[in-house]
């Protein structure tokens, strides 16, 4: 049998965690822009984590998560050593970079792990790239050196000003923009109104702008439809079409609204897990 | 002598009001006595136009004559020379449209259930063989088969069975297709599919889950690497259709494949699943087959109000018989001649921040009517001029139909796909690609279980061919 085996474990703030698991398979063929689909036991949900790196030679994939709910919860309560139930892909198409000599990359929140691997590859291919990231505040600012070595400019932007600069990754993009720096592409992962502003401020100067999309997927293989969006007035499937999506195609609102079906049983199934825990914890 | 008077005798099945509320299976089975006795009912004869009527040629008046005789284990290997997978086929077979529809005792009267026999011998041999299938002596040849359903599993036990090393690679975390995903727990309990999982094992094949062909490997990298020297694709028909009409991404929206993953794969039905389900009150269930139906009481089982929505007339419905009759009895209420033509959604202008915004609300749908009859000799159905009207749902559920996935055709160079996206093979069940086979519903599109069963049976048989030759 396959085993996926938690080979490393290190928190990177409060709430994110960077796991490195043993997926030989996966690794090997995984890019940056492909996720991943895992189940921590035989009763678990299938959850999407992008691939935030890998180590084809030891066979390592990475995955950077953000506990917010039951799942999240659960996975953050294996250590090393432990075993993963299930941890399919890579799944969906990799971040196309080819040809670009000029980029700005966006990330907010645990959005910049996904971004990270993207900016590395385009940082490796020669390609310029200006790193924009955005948190709420200091505390839970991740990834910033590893940012910082693959970026030719990078700004760190906190809502509260706690830590880089006081603002949103809007406002550094735009004034980036508006110093004359002529990007090919942005490229804006976070959270889903994060990239609609991203693309509202892009569209003024006409720049592309790549999305990544992360709508609720079950299968990953375009079997269910669930993960569907409207891009540029037609149904398309996250997982097999996507994730990246042009921003300036994307409907946001539609993509907001189907995110939030499960709400209720989200923050049930959360409280549940929590309390789950802490009785084992007792 | 066959007795003539003797009626056809009915499944025992769980009482509508209590199953509509659980998920155990409907349909209970024939007794032994009730078996023997149906079995009498058969003419034997000599021309056997039910066998004609079976899409795999099961010799059916010679396993009702062992039924008849209480020689269960007899009956039970004649099925088996040319059926895989008869627990599963008994139950999900559309009899009155194969063996069934031809049976001489259905002209003036019902014909013999064939069906339900062969289920009971299934289920006899399932529970009094001492399974001792030991693992066959490998020949050295390894064949890969991609997708668990119906056709992969056949292909894979009847290759296994010959000799061949045979891996089976499975995009999803458990073997079976439609079988775990599709069909529901009431209609075909979980725990025969798994036992035909388990027999494989036994006999050596190894399963590979968590693996996309495509995406994890590719059939090059099978063939290459790998040191496959065949392949068979029974990647099934997973993509789900939609109409395309204003409201279909709301929330609440459901393709089938998705509500019915939700329920027989991730167990959404239980309490204290992982997975989530929305628990409506009023569901629309879009679709006339198989799929619709199966939808339709799952919906039903969760607490909804049920609506079928189809656009042909009932006698039109794809659906096997005895799943219509069960929904009807289950209280889901038939709406035929009719189509939606958008779906309504909540939209609170006062707050923009309401909950239930974005969510559906309603069916817009417009009454139809047959007119002439299409290529495939079934009426077209034709919209009513200003008959549209309004039903009040929170949830709709697609089930259109799907197409093949074009995943594997997109990672596999010179594989070659006809304008539905099914596979395309010849008689030998061979596709464009030298030694890479397929069958099932990635070649044929939505099709049904004992077809992708046969085809899984003859690409063995090909394979076997090939590689014998080669
Ligand atoms: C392609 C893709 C890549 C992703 N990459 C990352 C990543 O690298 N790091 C990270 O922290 N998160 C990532 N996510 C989001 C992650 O999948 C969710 O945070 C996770 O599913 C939450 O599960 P939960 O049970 O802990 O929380 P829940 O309480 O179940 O959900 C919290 C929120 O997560 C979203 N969500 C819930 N279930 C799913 C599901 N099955 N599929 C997708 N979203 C869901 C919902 O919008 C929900 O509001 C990604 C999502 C997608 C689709
Ligand atoms: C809800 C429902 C009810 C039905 N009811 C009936 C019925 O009552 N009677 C009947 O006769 N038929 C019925 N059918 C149809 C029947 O189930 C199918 O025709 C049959 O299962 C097809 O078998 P298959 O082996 O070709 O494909 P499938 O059963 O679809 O199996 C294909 C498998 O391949 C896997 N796969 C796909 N792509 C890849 C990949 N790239 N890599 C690895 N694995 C992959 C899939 O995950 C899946 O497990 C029903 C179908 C549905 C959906
Ligand atoms: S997750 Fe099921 S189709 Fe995309």
């Amino acid at each position: 049998m396959l085993m996926y085996r938690i080979a490393r474990k290190k928190p990177l703030n409060a709430t994110v965690t960077l796991m490195d698991i043993e997926a030989p398979m996966v690794a090997k063929k995984a890019e940056p822009g492909q996720f991943i689909i895992l189940r921590v036991d035989e009763e678990g949900e299938r959850i999407p984590l992008t691939i935030a790196g890998y180590d084809r030679e030891k066979g390592l994939v990475t995955i950077i998560y953000q506990v917010v709910g039951a799942t999240t919860v659960k996975l953050n309560a294996k250590n090393e050593g432990d075993y993963l139930q299930d941890f399919v892909g890579p799944l969906g198409n990799a971040t196309e970079t080819e040809g670009l000599k000029k980029v700005a990359v966006v990330g907010g929140g645990v959005g910049c792990a996904i971004a990270l691997p993207v900016a590395q590859k385009l940082h490796a291919e020669g390609c310029e790239v200006h790193s924009v990231i955005g948190f709420r505040s200091k505390d839970i600012v991740i990834l910033e050196d590893e940012f910082r070595a693959c970026s030719d400019e990078l700004k760190v932007m906190t809502d509260d000003g706690t830590h880089g600069e006081k603002g949103l990754v809007t406002d550094a993009l735009d004034a980036l923009i508006q110093a004359g720096n002529q990007y090919d592409e942005v490229i804006a992962i976070g959270p889903i109104i994060m990239m609609k502003f991203v693309c509202k401020t892009t569209e003024k100067y006409g720049i592309k702008t790549i999305v990544s999309m992360c709508p609720i997927m079950i299968d990953g293989t375009g079997m269910c439809g669930g993960c569907r969006l409207t891009v540029d007035g037609q149904t398309k499937f996250a997982c097999v079409d996507g994730p990246d999506f042009d921003g300036s195609k994307v409907d946001f609102d539609e993509a907001i609204s189907r995110g939030a079906i499960y709400k209720e049983f989200e923050r049930h199934a959360y409280d549940e897990a929590c309390n789950l825990f802490k009785k084992e914890v007792k | 002598m066959a007795d003539m008077k003797m009626p056809r005798h009915a499944m025992p099945a769980q009482d509508p009001e209590v199953r509509s509320h659980n998920f155990n299976e409907v349909a209970l089975g024939y007794t032994k006595e009730m078996a023997m006795e149906e079995a009498t009912r058969c003419l034997g004869c000599p021309k056997m136009p039910c066998k004609n009527g079976c899409p795999v040629q099961i010799n059916i008046p010679d396993f009702v004559a062992k039924v008849a005789e209480g020689d269960f284990e007899g009956a039970y290997e004649v099925i088996h020379r040319t059926s895989s997978l008869p627990a599963v086929c008994g139950r999900v077979c559309p009899q009155e449209s194969q063996c069934e529809k031809y049976c001489v005792r259905g002209v003036k009267g019902e014909p013999v259930a064939i069906g339900r026999m062969e289920r009971f011998v299934a289920d006899w041999h399932n529970a009094h063989a001492k399974e001792a299938s030991a693992k066959p002596v490998s020949n050295g040849h390894k064949v890969a088969i991609i997708g668990s359903g119906p056709a992969g599993l056949t292909c894979a036990g009847d290759l296994a069975k010959l000799g061949y090393q045979v891996t089976i690679f499975e995009a999803l975390h458990k073997a079976g297709g439609v079988l775990v995903y599709g069909i529901p727990e009431f209609r075909l309990p979980k725990a025969i599919v798994q036992k035909e999982v388990d027999g494989l094992k036994a006999l050596g094949v190894e399963i590979c889950t968590n693996t996309v062909i495509g995406k994890t490997i590719t059939i090059d990298e099978l063939m290459g690497e790998k040191g496959f020297e065949a392949v068979f694709i029974g990647s099934g028909a997973g993509l789900p259709k939609f109409m395309n009409i204003p409201g279909e991404n709301l929330q609440g929206v459901y393709s089938a494949n998705e509500f019915l993953t939700r329920i027989n794969l991730m167990k959404a039905y239980r309490e204290g699943s992982d997975t989530p389900i929305k628990h409506s009150l009023k569901v629309a269930v879009v679709g006339g087959g198989n799929v619709a139906m199966d939808a339709a009481r799952c919906a039903k089982r969760l607490g909804a109000d049920v609506s079928i929505i189809y656009r042909r007339s009932e006698k039109e419905l794809p659906a096997r018989a005895e799943e219509v009759e069960h929904a009807k009895e289950e209280g889901i209420i038939f709406r035929t001649l009719t189509n939606p033509v958008a779906i309504l959604g909540y939209n609170n202008p006062d707050d923009r921040r309401d909950p239930k915004n974005g969510s559906v609300c309603g069916i817009r749908c417009i009454k139809m009517e047959l007119g002439e009859p299409d290529e495939k000799g079934r009426r077209r159905p034709i919209e009513v001029k200003d008959s549209e009207f309004d039903m009040e749902m929170d949830c709709v559920i697609m089930a259109l139909g799907t197409n093949p996935n074009p995943l594997i055709k997109n990672t596999t160079k010179g594989l070659d796909v006809n304008n539905h996206g099914g596979i395309i093979v010849n008689e030998d069940a061979l596709t464009s690609r030298e030694g890479v086979y397929a069958g099932g519903d990635a070649v044929t599109g939505a099709a049904t279980v004992i077809l992708a069963m046969g085809a899984g049976k003859q690409a063995a048989a090909s394979i076997d061919e090939y590689l014998k030759n080669k």
